[in-house]
């Protein structure tokens, strides 16, 4: 027998995959979401169970505004891979810049309620169980949120050297895709943080 | 296409410098070549983690014994675990399904094959991370060197106040980037199966090794990323000042435990269903038929992941769950038995009414199959709650999953490696050094494991460094020290037989077993592309239909 | 062995009867044989738990001659012969009522082994106490256990008293599980499965030991560096010696007049910030209380036995003994040493 034991002379079968960028993210957010489940169930246990203050009643606040900004840079990333599918190339980029424009606030967002938290309410990661659950719950959801960051600057990077044609539509989905999950990742983690734990 | 042609090119590699080659292995993102790297890594570490075995089975030769200090010995049994578990057996089942997957699915490479190389290295440098705790970890205490709390680490034994130095945190870092290292790999094997099979190849046509490691990467993905979680928790306490495991700010021990085991039982089936995938590949082709149930054996395989994810607590029937915690655990760890029982009597139907080759692979599968069937039916006694209470924490525990492990795992992966051996290196094993290592390991093993049982019935715990005389435990630890030997003389003659042949081996043809699977289409070794022409198949044996055309599958 | 019998109706009975008969005969020879030996039970729990490993060592024995008994069948009959053709087998592909039947009858097997254990659990972890049962509570410490008797004002370390049940009037001991650093397991054999101690989580257990006797075990959860000697001993008693023992341990520390000498290096030394002895300055709970250390017959949780030259080889380097243990070596002059063991010797 030798290497071409097996030939093939003409495609008779019909042969179609799924794509494997898309398969290997979703196994990666599949990962993710293991991750993040964990903490999600230490951060639901340890709710009330800070020896000392300060609790999530006295010092968090619902951040409503920049929790919007990232829900709707779904949509926008939507809209950017849409265009870009359909051939828009400019259209991308105004939505791709707007995706990362939302995500940064986002992120302003965090840093502003950290400084407050750690600065004026004493709040930090070893005061109590509650400063545990929550910066490591929220920091790692904000690093998510960072690295997505990155990955769309990257692409951004490439579309201001006008490097970013439709044939790339199928790439910048399943970047999207990612960012999709981190936002999602987020509702549970407000659900989590700032309605059943306050 | 001649096939000259094609090995030509490969054996002229020899004859370049060796800073090339080695350049070459480093660089590589090859999955034969990563496979292979995966292999011979993980036999290091079986050779360091074996010492440490060694070096535990001396000191509990006799009852006070005093060759190891206390400490010694606790981070032997540190080492020794976390070794064999994270840079053993995964990284060589790694190696396996790597090397193996492509070829037998009818594809040039894996999915992402950087990806894998970074996987790869990333694992690697996860156990130079651990050992480095051996120099690195003596911190300002003095306390340091390996990790001494044991590999499942219970809280709070891992926090700043009972572990002093760095010890503690190689273990944590040492696992946790393995631990991306096998995510990685674990996306690539999904990937790989759903994208990559050659046309023809839906998935009730793949072979069963690609179903087995594909739920087995599943099983990595949803197990391996919860550890994780709990190390970065870890890292968080230990460095940030955290509390999640601090029993004295209110923390809890036992969310730990459960966060463990979440990953850990999952885990012992990630290492064991590859296992089950060498047998399901081997054991049809020394009884020269096909696997008996096919469509039975991947529905098992699927509801072992699944039920696998939900008797975790098992491992935890002494820490002090309400009796309906219990009752709910026990259910679901029973229920894993019919899935598993479903296995072995398909494999066991297999060989009925063929005609069986006592080859070296085919002695090791056998023997897997009835010390697996001896090590579930321990499992199933440690699953009944009232019994654990006695059996959890004491050697019957230990003999338990050696007898899995070792006595299932270990000895599949021998068969395996004898099976594939040809393929890989293009020469033949030496048969007579094979039955050797055979029934040299096959008696240690039973000298060690059988007897290791007893001593836990007897009320000996585990992870003491000596114990009293008088327990009657004394000639039953003395029996399972000299077993040990026995396997070491084993592995010992399996190393000498790979790179005996390997150098002086009677080269083979592509298909020395006349089996069936793609991979025995190629050449051995295979060329850098595996197949010429990308293969096309019709059934699940396509070498049978064509080698039987008047029979097809 | 009520259990045992409602189990004789079970499957594999004759298998189930051969292995009773040859674990009863075991079990009476079961204690030389060993101290801790599981199968040598001797309170109800432990019973109980007995019952349901033979019944499922009968099961999963039973299970293993049938499949063990097809694989050796299989391997023989189906050897390739030395005359062999060289024609392949029959290829058979699978068949679905034996996959059923090899699937109904584990399921039927797992269905009866857990109905059996579902039992023993509710028996043992939802059983009522009576009014009577006396409490103990258990600390874990590294490497050393204290027992408390709330109520009755008593506070030892490492060997444990409780009086002797009797069946038809049971008076059973609870065991609060406590733990005053990491995890440790309290695990008795004869008396019962094991329970963890772990801090900031309570646990609880009972026994009801129903002959006298010391009973045997050891700390059953890797707690650190002296995990393998942090052993257990139960003193099982007739009542009348459980109340006066309990009764000795109530009276202050007892101090004999040529003693103070040793007193007085006890109390300038720092054992006093770990130890306490009632009624003196030392009140430290850190170590093991030795108000009457001379009433127990080991030292260092049964790591030696309680001599004076142990005591004094303990004192002057417990590592010694008792490697990794957090005791110090306490630097003692010969002079201070023999005044201070003839104090602690006086601490009956
Ligand atoms: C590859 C590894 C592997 C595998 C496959 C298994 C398989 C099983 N294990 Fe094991 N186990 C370990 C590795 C493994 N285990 C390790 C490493 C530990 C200890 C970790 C540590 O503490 O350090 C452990 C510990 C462990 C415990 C905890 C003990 C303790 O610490 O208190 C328990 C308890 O339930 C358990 C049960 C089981 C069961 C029920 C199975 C089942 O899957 C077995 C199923 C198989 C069969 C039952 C045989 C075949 C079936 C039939 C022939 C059908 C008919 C049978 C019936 C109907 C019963 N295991
Ligand atoms: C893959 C998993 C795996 C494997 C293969 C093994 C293999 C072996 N194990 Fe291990 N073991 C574990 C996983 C494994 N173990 C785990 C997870 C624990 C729990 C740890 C914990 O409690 O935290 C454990 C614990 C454990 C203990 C209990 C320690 C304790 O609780 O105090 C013991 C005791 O006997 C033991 C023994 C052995 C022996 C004798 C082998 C043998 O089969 C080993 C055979 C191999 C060799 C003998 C190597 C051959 C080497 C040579 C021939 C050297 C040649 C020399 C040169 C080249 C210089 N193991
Ligand atoms: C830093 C704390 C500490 C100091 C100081 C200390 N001990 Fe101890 N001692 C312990 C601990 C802890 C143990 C239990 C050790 C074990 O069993 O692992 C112990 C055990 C003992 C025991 C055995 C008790 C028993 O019943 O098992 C004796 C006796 C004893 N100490 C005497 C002394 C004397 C006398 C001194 C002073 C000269 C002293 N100790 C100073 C901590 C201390
Ligand atoms: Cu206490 Cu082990
Ligand atoms: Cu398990």
């Amino acid at each position: 027998m030798n290497a071409t034991a097996i030939t093939v002379t003409e495609h008779r079968i019909e042969w179609d995959r799924p794509d494997r960028g898309r398969v290997g993210m979703f196994s990666l957010i599949g990962a993710e979401s293991a991750i993040f489940t964990i903490f999600v169930v230490a951060y639901l246990f340890y709710i009330g169970k800070s020896l000392t203050g300060p609790t999530p009643k006295d010092v968090l606040s619902v951040p409503v505004f920049y929790t919007i900004c990232l829900l709707s840079s779904s949509l926008t990333i939507h809209l950017a891979a849409k265009s870009l599918r359909r051939g828009s190339v400019g259209t991308f980029g105004a939505w791709w810049f707007a995706t990362i424009a939302l995500g940064a606030t986002f992120l302003y967002g965090t840093a502003t309620e950290w400084h407050r938290l750690i600065y004026q309410e004493g709040l930090t990661i070893s005061t109590n169980l509650f400063g545990t659950t929550y910066y490591s719950l929220v920091g790692l959801h904000g690093f998510h949120v960072i690295v997505g960051l990155l990955a769309l600057s990257i692409v951004m990077t490439f579309f201001l050297m006008g490097k970013v044609k439709s044939e790339h539509a199928e790439r910048v989905d399943v970047l999207s895709l990612y960012w999709h999950f981190v936002d999602a990742v987020w509702v549970v983690v407000f659900t989590v943080v700032y309605v059943l734990g306050r | 296409m001649s096939t000259d042609a094609i090995a030509l090119p490969g054996t002229g590699l020899a004859s370049r410098p060796i800073v090339v080659r080695l350049h070459e292995w480093v660089t590589t993102v090859d999955h034969k070549r990563l496979g292979i790297l995966y292999i011979i890594y993980a036999l290091v570490f079986l050779l360091i983690a074996g010492i440490e075995a060694i070096v535990i089975r001396i000191q509990l030769i006799r009852p006070h014994n005093d060759f190891v200090s206390p400490q010694v010995f606790n981070r032997m049994f540190t080492m020794h675990g976390t070794t064999m578990i994270f840079f053993v057996v995964m990284p060589v089942l790694f190696g396996f399904a790597n090397y193996l997957l492509p070829l037998m699915i009818g594809a040039r490479d894996m999915a992402f094959p950087r990806l894998n190389a970074f996987s790869f290295w990333m694992t690697a440098f996860g156990g130079l991370l651990l050992y480095f705790s051996l120099v690195g970890a003596n911190g300002l205490y003095g306390a340091g060197n390996a990790p001494d709390v044991g590999w499942f680490a219970y809280a709070p034994l891992t926090s700043q106040t009972f572990s002093l130095g760095h010890s503690t945190d190689f273990w944590i870092l040492g696992i946790l980037v393995s631990g991306f290292g096998s995510i990685g790999v674990a996306i690539n094997i999904v990937s790989t199966v759903i994208c990559m099979r050659c046309p023809g190849m839906t998935l009730a046509k793949m072979p069963l090794f690609a179903w087995l490691n594909f739920v087995m990467a599943g099983l990595v993905i949803l197990a391996v990323s919860p550890l994780t979680a709990a190390q970065i928790m870890l890292l968080v306490d230990r460095y940030l000042g955290g509390h999640f495991f601090d029993t004295q700010a209110g923390g809890s021990a036992v969310m730990w435990m459960h966060f463990f085991w979440i990953f850990g039982h999952p885990e012992v089936y990630v290492l064991v269903l590859p296992a089950f995938a060498f047998v399901s590949e081997i054991v049809p082709v020394f009884s020269r038929k096909p696997i008996f149930g096919y469509s039975v054996m991947v529905g098992a395989t699927v509801a072992i992941g699944f039920i696998s994810m939900s008797v975790w607590a098992h491992h935890m029937f002494t820490v002090g769950m309400g009796a309906n915690a219990n009752t709910f655990f026990v259910l679901s760890t029973m229920a894993i038995a019919v899935p598993t029982g479903i296995k072995i009597f398909n494999w066991l139907a297999t060989m009925w009414g063929g005609k069986i080759d006592f080859k070296t692979p085919m002695l090791f599968c056998i023997a897997f199959l009835f010390q697996f069937l001896v090590a579930g039916l321990t499992g199933v006694m440690l699953g009944t709650a009232p019994f654990n209470w006695h059996l959890g924490n004491s050697y019957f525990v230990v003999a338990h999953f050696h007898y899995v492990i070792v006595g299932g795992i270990l000895f599949a992966l021998f068969g395996a490696f004898y099976y594939w051996f040809p393929k890989m290196s293009g020469k033949m094993y030496n048969e007579t050094l094979g039955k050797l290592h055979f029934w040299l390991f096959f008696i240690g093993f039973h000298l060690t494991f059988d007897f290791m049982h007893i001593p836990g019935l007897l009320g000996m715990p585990r992870r003491i460094y000596t114990y009293e005389p008088g327990r009657g435990w004394d000639t039953w630890n003395l029996i399972v020290t000299i077993g040990v030997f026995f396997q070491a003389a084993g592995i010992l003659v399996f190393l000498g037989n790979f790179i005996w042949s390997y150098f002086r081996g009677e080269s083979v043809g592509s298909d020395p077993w006349d089996a069936w699977t793609l991979e025995w289409s190629t050449n051995s070794p295979p060329p850098v592309y595996n197949f010429a022409t990308i293969p096309e198949v019709k059934s699940r044996r396509p070498l049978w239909d064509l080698k039987h055309p008047d029979d097809p599958d | 062995m009520r259990l045992v019998d409602k189990f004789g109706h079970g499957i594999g009975l004759q298998i189930f009867v051969c292995v009773c008969c040859s674990a009863a005969a075991f079990a009476d020879h079961a204690v030389p044989f060993s101290p801790t030996n599981i199968f040598a039970p001797a309170s109800t729990a432990a019973k109980s738990i007995f019952g349901l490993s033979l019944f499922v060592l009968a099961v999963t024995g039973a299970i293993f001659v049938v499949v063990f008994t097809l694989l050796l069948y299989s391997v023989v009959k189906f050897r390739r012969q030395k005359n062999d053709d060289g024609r392949e087998p029959p290829q058979v592909y699978g068949s679905n009522q034996v996959e059923i039947a090899w699937t109904v009858i584990p399921v039927l097997i797992v269905v009866a082994l857990f109905m059996a254990t579902a039992r023993v659990i509710a028996d043992i972890q939802k059983a009522s106490l009576p009014a009577n049962t006396i409490e103990v509570v258990a600390i874990g410490h590294q490497f050393w256990w204290e027992y408390r008797y709330p109520g009755r004002g008593v506070v030892t370390a490492n060997e444990l008293h409780v009086p002797v049940s009797d069946p038809s009037n049971p008076t059973p001991t609870l065991i609060k599980l406590l733990s005053a650093d990491t995890d440790h397991s309290f695990w008795v054999p004869r008396l019962a499965g094991k329970t963890d101690l772990i801090p900031n989580h309570p646990n609880s257990m009972w026994i009801d030991p129903q002959e006298t006797g010391l009973y045997l075990g050891q700390c059953a959860q890797y707690c650190g560096t002296q995990h393998a000697k942090m052993l257990l001993r139960v003193y099982v008693q007739s009542r009348d010696d459980f109340d006066r023992w309990i009764q000795q341990q109530r009276q202050p520390a007892f101090v004999k007049e040529d003693a103070s000498q040793g007193q007085r290096v006890f109390e300038t030394t720092a054992c006093i910030n770990c130890h306490t002895v009632a009624g003196t300055a030392a009140n430290g709970r850190f170590g093991p209380d030795l108000t009457h250390l001379m009433s127990r017959d080991t030292i260092a949780a049964g790591a030696a036995k309680n001599t004076p030259e142990s005591l004094r080889q303990w004192i002057l380097n417990p590592d010694s003994i008792k490697p990794g243990s957090l005791m110090p070596a306490m630097q003692l002059s010969d002079q201070d040493l023999v005044a201070l063991t003839a104090y602690l010797e006086t601490l009956r």
